[in-house]
C-alpha cells in the first residue's frame, strides 16, 4: 500500500497553503460575491482567473461550485462560506477556505489541494482520485466515500476533528486521516486504501471485512507527511494534530475483492 | 452428495452431424468455453455440452453446417411450478450460496406492448407519401427548448442563445455500454457507426478510452455513481453528458465489474488499479433528492461551460412519471427511460426478471405527465430497452419519445446471439470480453458496417411507415398517438398508453 511508486499528495497541500493569494504572490485578482447567484458568481471567478493565477473571493455566501475544475497553477482564497460542491472536478488547482465549507467539498476531484480553516459538511471527497483535502475541524457524513487511487495518484483527506458516520464507505484507495472520533459504520464496503485513526474503534464497531491495527513502519512516512501538512496549514490555529504517528491506528480491508464470492453464473 | 456436488443439468446439447463433419476443427478454434476438443488417436472431436452457452459461434462458422444446438433433452417434471429452470436455479444456489448473475434484459414472458400497438396508414383522404419521391425528414434535435423563442424579425435571427442541442440525422442512438463490460473494438464499432450515421453512441460509465476521442463529437459521456474516468477533460471531450441513475436491466442496484476484467487498458480508462473490483454503489452518494440531482446536473454544466446538454437516465419503474416530472424541473435537458426487457449489462437474475416495468407504459405515462404539467418542451425524451425493429421505433416516437436508443439490437448486428453469458468474459463474438484472442475476432470497421446497414435499413422502413401515415417528419410523429391503435389490451392499458382500441 505504501510502495514508492505512489507519491502522496501531501506536498501539494503545503504548496497550496504557501502559494495562496492572501499570503502574497503576483497578479492577484479579487471578486466579491455577496448574494450573486452561483452562475453569475462562477462567471466572475472564471473571469478573474483568466487574468490572474491567484484570486481572492470575498463575501462568499453559499455559492455552489466555486473552483469547479480549477486547473493546476490557479488558486482561490475564499472568505465567507462557499456552497456545496466546492472544487468539484478539481484539476490541480489550489483552494483555501478561511471559514467553513458545506457539502461535497472536492467532489470527484482529480488533483490539487483544498484547505478548509473550519469544518465541512457531508460527502467530502466523493470519488476523488487525486489531490489532498485538509480540514481543520469536523466533517459530516460519508467523507471519502468511494475514494480511489490510480497510476501514481493517491488522494488524501485529513480531518482534524470528528467525522460523521459512513466515513470511507466503498473506499477503493487513498488515505483518510481522522484526528477526532469517527461516527458509526466506518469503511463499510471498503476494498482498498487506508484510514488512519488517532483513537481506535471499539472492537464491536469494526465492520465485517475490515482489520484495525496499530500503524506499521510502512505506514509512518505517509501518515507523518499528512500530519505535517496539516500542522503547517493550521499552525497558528491550535495545537498540532501530530503527536507520535506510531501511536495511531490504521483500518484496512481484509480483501481487495470483498464481493468476490457473491455471484454465481 | 455434498454441498459442492453439481446437480444442475446442462442447458444445451451440442449435436454434430458426423456424416457432414470433415474434422476441420473450426469449431474447436471458435469456442472459448471448451465445448469442442480435439482428441488424438484416433483423431476426433469430442463435445462437452455442459460448457455450451448457446452463443452459436461454432454453428455459424462450421463450413459444413454440421453443428446444431438443441435444448437438453431431459424431460421436465410436468410441473408448471417446478420447471427445469426453477429447479436449476435452486440447485445452483444450494451449491454456491451465491446471488445468481445473468445478462441482458429479462427474457421472462411479460407482455410486450409494442406487439399490441398497430400503426395507421392513410387511405383515400390525406394521401400517403412516397418516401422514394418526396422528402422525408428523419432529423431530430435533443435538448431543452425555451418556453418562448425571441426572434429579431428584421435580422432573421434568434435573439437569445438556445440551450445546447444535439442534432441526430436519424432518431436512433446507441445505448450506454462501458469499456470493461464490452470490448474496445465493440465500442469502436459503435463510434464509427454513430459518426457515419450522424447520431450518438454512449461510452457508458467506464470512462472514455483515448482511441475513442476522435469520435467524441458523437459520444455521450456517462457519469454514474462510481465516477469512473470522470474528470474535466472527459466531460468536455464528449458531445453530451448522461447521468446514470438507473438502467433497465437492474433498476435500483449498482454495478460490479469483477477484478479479473480490469486489465491495464480498462484500468487506464476507468482510472482505477488493475485487478481491483470496480464497484458502482447503488445510489449516487451526492444525490439523495431531486434537489441533489439538480446540484449534480449544474456541477456538470459549470464544468462544461453550459455548452453541452445533460441527460439523466432512469430505469422504468413504478413512479417513473412523477420522477420524470422532477427531473425535467431539475435542469436536465434530456430524460432517458430504460425498460426492463432491455439492457446489456450483467445483472442479478432476480432483479433483472422482477424489477421495473415495461418501457412502453413508462414512456406513455411520462410523456402524458410532462404534457399535463406544461413542461414537455423543457426536455427531450429518449426511450430504450427492447427496441427490436423500426416499427418499435415508430411506436415509441408516437407514444412520445424524441428518439430511441438501441443496445442489444446493435450488438446483435455485430454478431451477439443473446446467450446471456456476458458476465463470464468468454464472449466468442469478441463483444463482451477483454481477452485479446477473442476481441480480435471483432474488427471495428466490419462490425460498424453491419450496424450502419441495420440503422439505414430501419430508417428506410421508418420513412415508409411515416409516408404511409401521410407524415413527412419525425417531429410530426412525436406523441402522435392517433397513429396508434391497441389490440388485445384492457381499458387500463389503453388508458395508460393513451391510445384507442382498434376499430375506434
Amino acid at each position: 500500500m505504501t510502495d514508492a511508486t505512489h507519491t502522496l499528495d501531501a506536498g501539494k497541500a503545503e504548496a497550496a497553503a504557501g502559494t495562496a493569494a492572501l499570503t502574497g504572490g503576483t497578479a492577484t485578482g479579487e471578486v466579491t460575491l455577496g448574494l450573486a447567484h452561483f452562475k453569475e458568481a462562477n462567471e466572475q471567478v472564471r473571469k478573474a482567473l483568466a487574468s490572474a493565477d491567484a484570486v481572492v473571493v470575498r463575501d462568499a455566501n453559499a455559492q455552489r461550485y466555486l473552483g469547479c475544475a480549477l486547473p493546476a497553477g490557479k488558486s482561490l482564497d475564499i472568505l465567507g462560506t462557499p456552497g456545496n460542491d466546492l472544487g468539484c472536478y478539481l484539476d490541480g488547482g489550489a483552494i483555501v477556505v478561511h471559514g467553513n465549507g458545506q457539502d461535497q467539498v472536492g467532489n470527484t476531484m482529480n488533483d490539487g489541494a483544498i484547505v478548509v480553516h473550519g469544518r465541512i459538511g457531508d460527502a467530502a471527497g466523493y470519488a476523488m482520485r487525486g489531490g489532498t483535502i485538509l480540514v481543520r475541524g469536523d466533517c459530516g457524513w460519508r467523507a471519502g466515500i468511494h475514494m480511489k487511487e490510480y497510476a501514481g495518484k493517491r488522494p488524501a483527506i485529513v480531518i482534524g476533528g470528528d467525522a460523521g458516520a459512513f466515513l470511507g464507505e466503498y473506499m477503493a484507495g487513498g488515505v483518510i486521516v481522522v484526528g477526532g472520533t469517527p461516527g458509526d459504520y466506518v469503511g463499510t464496503g471498503m476494498h482498498g486504501g487506508v484510514i488512519y485513526l488517532r483513537h481506535p474503534l471499539s472492537a464491536e464497531s469494526i465492520m465485517d471485512g475490515l482489520i484495525q491495527e496499530l500503524v506499521g513502519d510502512e505506514d509512518i512516512p505517509q501518515l507523518a507527511a499528512l500530519l505535517a501538512a496539516y500542522d503547517e496549514a493550521f499552525a497558528s490555529e491550535g495545537p498540532p494534530l501530530g503527536g507520535d504517528p506510531g501511536s495511531w491506528y490504521c483500518l484496512r480491508a481484509a480483501s481487495a475483492r470483498p464481493y468476490g464470492g457473491l455471484y454465481a453464473h | 452428495m455434498d454441498a459442492t456436488t453439481n446437480c444442475v443439468l446442462p442447458r444445451y446439447r451440442v449435436v454434430r452431424d458426423e456424416a457432414a463433419c470433415t474434422g476441420c476443427a473450426q469449431c474447436v478454434r471458435s469456442c472459448a468455453n471448451g465445448v469442442h476438443r480435439l482428441r488424438k488417436d484416433p483423431d476426433r472431436i469430442v463435445i462437452n455440452s455442459r460448457a455450451c452457452v448457446n452463443c452459436q459461434r461454432c454453428v455459424v462458422f462450421c463450413p459444413e453446417l454440421a453443428l446444431t444446438i438443441r435444448p437438453w433433452p431431459q424431460v421436465g417434471t410436468g410441473s408448471s411450478t417446478w420447471t427445469a429452470e426453477a429447479m436449476a436455479d435452486i440447485a445452483k444456489q444450494a451449491q454456491t450460496g451465491a446471488v445468481l448473475l445473468s445478462s441482458m434484459g429479462t427474457p421472462a414472458p411479460y407482455p410486450i406492448y409494442w406487439d399490441h400497438l398497430l400503426l395507421n396508414a392513410s387511405q383515400v383522404t390525406n394521401p400517403s407519401i412516397d418516401p422514394l419521391r418526396e422528402p422525408m425528414e428523419t432529423r431530430v434535435f435533443l435538448g431543452s427548448r425555451p418556453e418562448i423563442l425571441k426572434i429579431n424579425e428584421r435580422e432573421r435571427r434568434v435573439v437569445e442563445p438556445l440551450p445546447p442541442q444535439l442534432k441526430l440525422d436519424v432518431p436512433i442512438m446507441f445505448s450506454a455500454m462501458s469499456f470493461g463490460s464490452i470490448s474496445l473494438n465493440a465500442q469502436k464499432a459503435l463510434a464509427l457507426a454513430a459518426t457515419e450515421l450522424g447520431t450518438f453512441f454512449n461510452v457508458g460509465e467506464g470512462g472514455m478510452h483515448c482511441d475513442l476521442e476522435p469520435f467524441a463529437d458523437h459520444a455521450f459521456a456517462q457519469v454514474a455513481s462510481g465516477r469512473f474516468g470522470v474528470d474535466a477533460h472527459y466531460l468536455n471531450t464528449a458531445a453530451a453528458i448522461e447521468i446514470k441513475i438507473g438502467q433497465g436491466a437492474k433498476p435500483g442496484i449498482g454495478g460490479h465489474l469483477p477484478g479479473e476484467k480490469i486489465n491495464s487498458e480498462v484500468s487506464r480508462t476507468r482510472m482505477i488499479p488493475e485487478g481491483s473490483d470496480a464497484i458502482s454503489p447503488a445510489p449516487h452518494h451526492d444525490i439523495y433528492s431531486i434537489e441533489d440531482l439538480r446540484q449534480l446536473i449544474f456541477s456538470i454544466k459549470e464544468a462544461t461551460g453550459y455548452r453541452k446538454p445533460v441527460a439523466v437516465k432512469i430505469a422504468a419503474v413504478h413512479n417513473a412519471a412523477a420522477i420524470a416530472s422532477g427531473m425535467a424541473r431539475t435542469g436536465a435537458d434530456i430524460i432517458v427511460v430504460d425498460g426492463f426487457r432491455g439492457g446489456t449489462g450483467a445483472a442479478p437474475k432476480r432483479i433483472r426478471d422482477a424489477v421495473g416495468i415495461p418501457v412502453e407504459l413508462a414512456l406513455a405515462a411520462i410523456d402524458q405527465r410532462l404534457r399535463d404539467e406544461g413542461i414537455r418542451s423543457m426536455v427531450s425524451l429518449v426511450a430504450s430497452g427492447s427496441i427490436r425493429n423500426s416499427a418499435d421505433v415508430v411506436r415509441a416516437i408516437a407514444l412520445g419519445a424524441d428518439a430511441c436508443s438501441i443496445g442489444s439490437a446493435a450488438l446483435i448486428a455485430m454478431g451477439c446471439h443473446q446467450c446471456r453469458d456476458c458476465s463470464s468474459g468468454r464472449c466468442n463474438w469478441g463483444i463482451a470480453t477483454q481477452r485479446a484472442a477473442l476481441t480480435a475476432r471483432l474488427r471495428p470497421e466490419e462490425a460498424a458496417e453491419r450496424v450502419v446497414n441495420l440503422v439505414r435499413a430501419w430508417t428506410a422502413e421508418i420513412q415508409e411507415m411515416m409516408g404511409g401515415m401521410g407524415i413527412n417528419a419525425v417531429d410530426s410523429l412525436r406523441g402522435n398517438r392517433l397513429m396508434l391503435r391497441g389490440v388485445g389490451l384492457n381499458e387500463k392499458e389503453l388508458d395508460i398508453l393513451g391510445v384507442k382500441y382498434a376499430g375506434e
